[in-house]
């Protein structure tokens, strides 16, 4: 019988060399520092941290129970809310096709063109939906169509990063035996690219809706249209058991939007 | 039969004739149908174009002078992005174990399962406006938001890692007889470390996107500088602001992304 230490020339086990060990006692140090440095500089009233448990109960106390007064209301912003989100999408995936297409390194008609697409990606991205609803909102005045744009210009960058990947990803095969035909610009991305990037194209407009849907809940709030406007006024109000009502019904259409979704997602992959 | 075809046509999206053309329909019904009935009024939309002129005329070039407001709320947005990671993490550990399948029983499994799906439900936003109300203004609302978001986030895709994995490591360590908290620290969180950390760092750099927007509903950080310069039609602040943002979420991202590559 062999015993550990035949084996391996020591008698005891550990997980880690020293140096591995050392690396990871660092890391862990320079954790600590960065949170003992945000805890102790942060500008916060510790009275209110303490009691903070006790307000956040006494909070939901008046939210229960939920005043269903205003449904009909609410139902109604609600509908508003998935039509925006759903123009948003649409508009989105039309808009990303031609921008996937110049940001995909292999469709891409020349470097200038490149760095456009990389650029509007970018910064559309980077660029939250609710600043962007500011901006919609201070150019179109408050209402659904700054809603729709905003969520529109955030879901450009998403859809089209995604997409242009799966381009950049395809078998240039078909390309290229369409190419050998003689086939035109146009029937070889129509035959060769779109066949090939069809399904990730489904799945990213069908997970950016379910997104759109969540972040258009809270549009309202900046004034973009929606339920958020609802919202906005029955907390202004301190008109709590109706807030609970609309956070409710914020809840059902979230998790509705996630059974669609995944719904649609099994039928079309 | 029928004689050979010597054209080719692209088969459909939806093989189904029937259903093929009522989706067709039904999309134009609801487009059309919700188009011509939205609230829209588009002479206010039509006098946005002249607006957009002014307020991008506005925002050139964009201002830097206060700089020092600028810096105080980037910091605490990141004070809040820190602590917020910090506390969300661990309160996911919990939270991810208890909606593991093949770790919690039955109530417990469901318990964990809705505390996610509310978490997940909110946008950061509303919880925020709830915060805010409850806690008062100031980073500590901002702080508690982003704790609920990062358990929506991370709480679920832990607890999807740990009902991945290998089971014969446990098995092992409880045939040897060892007590469960040894179980848990040798057999199950070797296991999910990786994707732990992997998570963490994702949410440092999410909880550093959400905490300069939390901000707007007055939950501190940049949000509310940002906020305020809109307010008052600051709008080369505001772009100044932007581009701070802009640049420190593309840092993030890109520091963050080099941190999982060398992790995995």
């Amino acid at each position: 019988m062999t015993s550990l230490t035949e084996k391996f020339g020591r008698d005891d086990w550990a997980r880690f060399t020293l140096r591995q060990r050392m690396t990871r006692y660092a890391a862990l140090l320079g954790c600590g520092i960065i949170l003992a440095w945000a805890l102790t500089s942060i500008e916060v009233i510790w009275p209110w941290v303490w009691s903070a448990p006790e307000q956040i109960g006494d909070l939901f106390g008046r939210m229960y129970p939920p005043d269903p007064r205003n449904l009909a209301s609410i139902l109604s912003v609600l509908w508003d809310t998935v039509n925006i989100a759903t123009f948003a999408t649409a508009f989105a995936v039309l808009l990303s096709l031609p921008v996937a297409y110049i940001s995909a390194q292999n469709t891409t008609p020349n470097r200038a063109t490149l760095w456009l697409g990389r650029l509007i990606l970018v910064t559309s991205r980077s660029v939250n939906t609710i600043i962007w609803a500011l901006l919609f909102v201070a150019i179109f005045g408050p209402g659904i169509v700054a809603g729709i744009i905003a969520i529109m210009f955030r879901s450009i960058g998403f859809i089209g990063k995604l997409l242009g990947e799966a381009i950049e990803e395809i078998d240039k095969r078909p390309v290229e035996a369409l190419e050998a035909t003689g086939a035109s610009r146009f029937k070889v991305i129509i035959y060769a690219i779109v066949p090939q990037v069809m399904p990730t194209f489904w799945a990213v407009a069908i997970l950016r809706w379910d997104i759109n849907l969540r972040e258009s809940t809270v549009l309202g709030l900046v004034g973009a249209g929606g339920i958020g406007i609802v919202l906005q006024g029955a907390i202004d109000t301190f008109n709590w058991p109706e807030v609970a009502t609309i956070l409710l019904a914020i809840i059902v259409l979230v998790i509705i939007g996630e059974v669609i979704s995944a719904f649609l997602r099994r039928r079309i992959l | 039969m029928s004689p050979p075809r010597d054209t080719w046509k692209k088969p459909p999206l939806i093989a189904n004739p029937t259903l093929r053309w009522a989706v067709y329909l039904s999309a134009i019904a609801y487009f059309g149908w919700v188009s011509l009935s939205m609230p829209i009024d588009w002479n206010r939309v039509a006098e946005g174009i002249g607006r957009a002129g002014k307020i991008f005329g506005g925002a050139f070039p964009p201002s830097f002078e206060r700089s020092e407001l600028l810096i105080d709320g980037f910091l605490e947005s990141l004070k809040i992005a820190v602590l917020a990671t910090a506390g969300g993490v661990l309160l996911s550990i919990p939270i991810a174990f208890m909606s593991a399948s093949n770790m919690a029983p039955r109530p417990i499994f469901y318990l964990g399962r809705a505390i996610i799906i509310i978490a997940r439900s909110f946008h950061p936003i509303i919880v925020a406006i709830l915060f805010v109300k409850a806690v008062g203004f100031g980073p500590f609302a901002g702080v508690l938001t982003l704790i609920v978001y990062s358990i929506g986030f991370v709480a679920k895709m832990l607890a999807e890692r740990i009902e991945e994995i290998d089971f014969g490591q446990v098995e092992a360590m409880r045939a040897a007889g060892a007590p469960y908290l040894s179980t848990l620290f040798y057999a199950i969180f070797p296991q999910i470390m990786p994707r732990q950390i992997g998570l963490t760092i994702y949410q440092l750099d999410s909880n550093l996107r959400a905490s300069a927007i939390v901000g707007l509903v007055g939950a501190g950080g940049i949000g509310a500088t940002l906020a305020n310069a809109f307010g008052r039609y600051d709008y080369d602040f505001a772009l100044a602001i932007t581009i701070v943002i802009v640049g420190a979420i593309l840092v993030s991202e890109a520091i963050s992304g080099i941190i999982r590559k060398r992790i995995q």
